[in-house]
């Protein structure tokens, strides 16, 4: 007896299979230079020079919300987005990295520093900080990471939908199949191939394996959106026509501008969101790759002009997109698809969008995978153990372990919270978190008076005010279904990071007044004396 | 570059990058639907615009506020700690 399985177009299958493969081979590629040590492991031998250290933070920083989720915003409330969220990190990322990045780096350098912890740790001089931060940072990094793991399961599903009719049916409630979903590759082994493809580069390459995959990647998804944007102005008559058509569009016309869709005050306190950059522990790893900090120049100078060139494209065809599609979406994260297959139909391009979408998503993932493998390895066992228990070689294979359980953890949690959670509202709270803390760093860079007993406030205040203004959204938002719009995410016109962030800074700078301030040698030890010329 | 000339370049960034956050806030495009080009919505066009300047602020202070010593003093520490803690790196 033979089984026949029906099988539709391969095309957009095969594109994404191409491109995950390229990362696969990527990884074997980088670990051909794994040296063997922990630092070469943890920090690429601290040796990524200027175009590979822009690639990777880049990519790093942008999640799959820079393809998708911006254009379904540009659907729903208009060019704003770009002001609230890119421009605006435009100025503040790269601040970040030119203030904050580039001081970090050094005095990771000078004394050896792998995690946020040990650095903390030791600039407080104080080991409960590292005890009280530790938790807080895994805490925050996991919803992210779980929002990239879940996001990238129901991105490939669309894609590749009427693929595989028999294997993988999706049927409506009255039992004809849905159109959208049906046939495609479903969340569970979407997400599955695309954790086992991070862990692959990633348990073998380390941090090298991933930033040369996230250069690959960045390109991937910043070429993938001029080629949307290049074939769907071309089909809707070219760029006047397309925008005209807009304009002439009596509710679409509302897009074109901001009143009556953004908040003025929600545009302004968004500020406060990028900042968060300035604590991802993820990206303070990938600081400490930087071969020098002249690495960091064309990062610095560069990041606003990549950042435009991801989402003018995407929210210009999010805007396009409120004329042309018809039926209306009735969910946003659908119209950057919706607009490729309507008016594209070409299944190469659906394939490209949904590498494009994995790269975005999966150039966040392995930095946040590797950066809470290497937490746990330097601020869990290491510190238990002590810095000599291991060899060098022993603290890459607990590494590695810590990786690989993470990795497990995540799949099965994404598994869990895939359907009936609001976990992609819960990624804005993960950034205000990292946001909220950014008093912290910057106080240990660059204020000589901030005390021990001012920076575990500062933290604990960030953490008390997260979660009551977390609880209080939760519940305003109880009986709404998932991943609805995040209005309730503005508290009084403002943005509850906002509320937070001043919360934090108040209680480092109250409290570091009222204690004795830190010793000469440990500010000795952490500031450049040339800075007080 | 002497340290005078770098505390004064870095004041220059600190003020061009005060007058850009004041900037970002476009109240005077707030409700602008016209099309600049013929299809870039004004209001998306002046915060594109913005992104470049926000390069070009980066730019000049790369060049002229560069912190030249930090290089200097992380690699004059960095054997010196990494003894201290072990070889750890």
């Amino acid at each position: 007896m033979s089984l026949t399985l029906a099988v539709g177009d391969l095309t957009p299958l095969l594109v994404i299979v191409a491109y995950l493969a390229l990362l696969i081979v990527l990884g074997l590629v980088s670990a051909r230079f794994f040296r063997g040590t922990a630092a070469d492991y943890f920090v690429v031998s601290r040796s990524v020079g200027s175009f590979l250290m822009l690639m990777s933070i880049f990519g790093t920083t942008m999640t799959g919300f820079a393809l998708v989720g911006s254009t379904g915003k540009a659907y729903s409330t208009g060019i704003g987005v770009y002001g609230l969220m890119a421009s605006w990190s435009g100025l503040i990322h790269s601040a970040c990295f030119f203030l904050i990045g580039i001081r970090l780096w050094a005095v990771g350098k000078r004394h050896g520093y792998l995690t946020q912890c040990e650095y903390f740790r030791e600039r407080f001089n104080s080991p409960a900080l590292g005890y009280i931060l530790f938790p807080i940072l895994v805490a925050l990094v996991i919803p992210y990471l779980l929002v990239g793991v879940i996001g990238a399961g129901k991105a490939i599903q669309p894609i590749t939908s009427g693929t595989f009719p028999d294997l993988f049916p999706v049927l409506r409630p009255d039992g004809t199949p849905n159109p959208a979903l049906h046939g495609g590759v479903p969340p569970w082994l979407g997400m599955g191939v695309i954790c086992f493809i991070v862990l692959f580069y990633v348990l073998f390459g380390g941090l090298r394996g991933a930033v040369w995959a996230n250069t690959f990647q960045t390109l991937v998804f910043m070429i993938t959106g001029v080629v949307a944007f290049y074939m769907i102005a071309s089909k809707l008559g070219g760029l006047t026509a397309a925008s005209e058509a807009v304009a002439a569009h009596e509710r679409a016309a509302t897009r074109l501008a901001r009143e009556g869709m953004i908040g003025r005050a929600q545009f302004f306190t968004y500020c406060f969101i990028p900042l968060s950059v300035g604590m991802f522990p993820h990206l303070f790893q990938h600081w400490l790759t930087a071969k020098s900090a002249k690495a960091f120049r064309l990062t610095v100078v560069a990041h606003p002009v990549c950042i435009a060139i991801v989402w003018l494209p995407c929210i210009m065809i999010g805007v396009w997109a409120a004329a042309a599609l018809n039926p209306p979406a009735a969910d946003a994260n659908t119209v950057l698809g919706r607009m490729v297959a309507t008016f594209v139909h070409q299944p190469w391009l659906s394939g490209l969008l949904g590498a494009g979408i994995l790269a975005a998503i999966m150039s966040s993932l392995d930095s946040q995978f590797m950066c809470i493998g290497t937490m746990f390895t330097r601020d869990v066992v290491l510190r238990i153990t002590g810095p000599d228990r291991f060899t060098d070689g022993q603290k890459v294979w607990i590494g590695r372990g810590f990786i690989f359980g993470i990795v497990v953890l995540s799949y099965l949690l994404a598994l869990v919270l895939q359907t009936g959670t609001h976990v992609f509202d819960l990624g804005v709270w993960c950034f205000s978190g990292f946001a909220s803390l950014f008093p912290l760093v910057f106080a240990a860079v660059y204020w000589k008076r901030a005390t021990k007993a001012g920076a575990i406030a500062g933290v604990l205040v960030t953490a008390v005010v997260w979660i009551i203004m977390f609880t209080l959204d939760m519940i305003a938002k109880a009986d709404r279904p998932p991943g609805q719009d995040d209005e309730t995410l503005v508290f009084g016109a403002v943005m509850p990071v906002t509320v937070i962030f001043l919360a934090s800074a108040a209680a480092l700078i109250v409290v570091s007044l009222l204690t004795p301030p830190p010793s000469r040698a440990t500010l000795d030890k952490f500031f450049d004396p040339a800075e007080s010329n | 570059m002497s340290g005078t000339k770098r505390s004064n370049a870095w004041r220059l960034v600190w003020i061009g990058a005060a007058a850009l956050f004041i900037l970002h806030q476009d109240f005077w495009f707030w409700n602008d639907r016209s099309l600049v080009l013929g299809f870039l919505p004004a209001g998306l066009a002046y915060h594109a615009a913005y992104s470049i300047a926000a390069a070009l602020l980066w730019l000049a202070a790369v060049k002229f506020a560069w912190p030249s010593h930090i290089e200097q003093w992380a690699d004059a520490g960095a054997s010196d700690s990494r003894t201290k803690r072990g070889g750890r790196s």
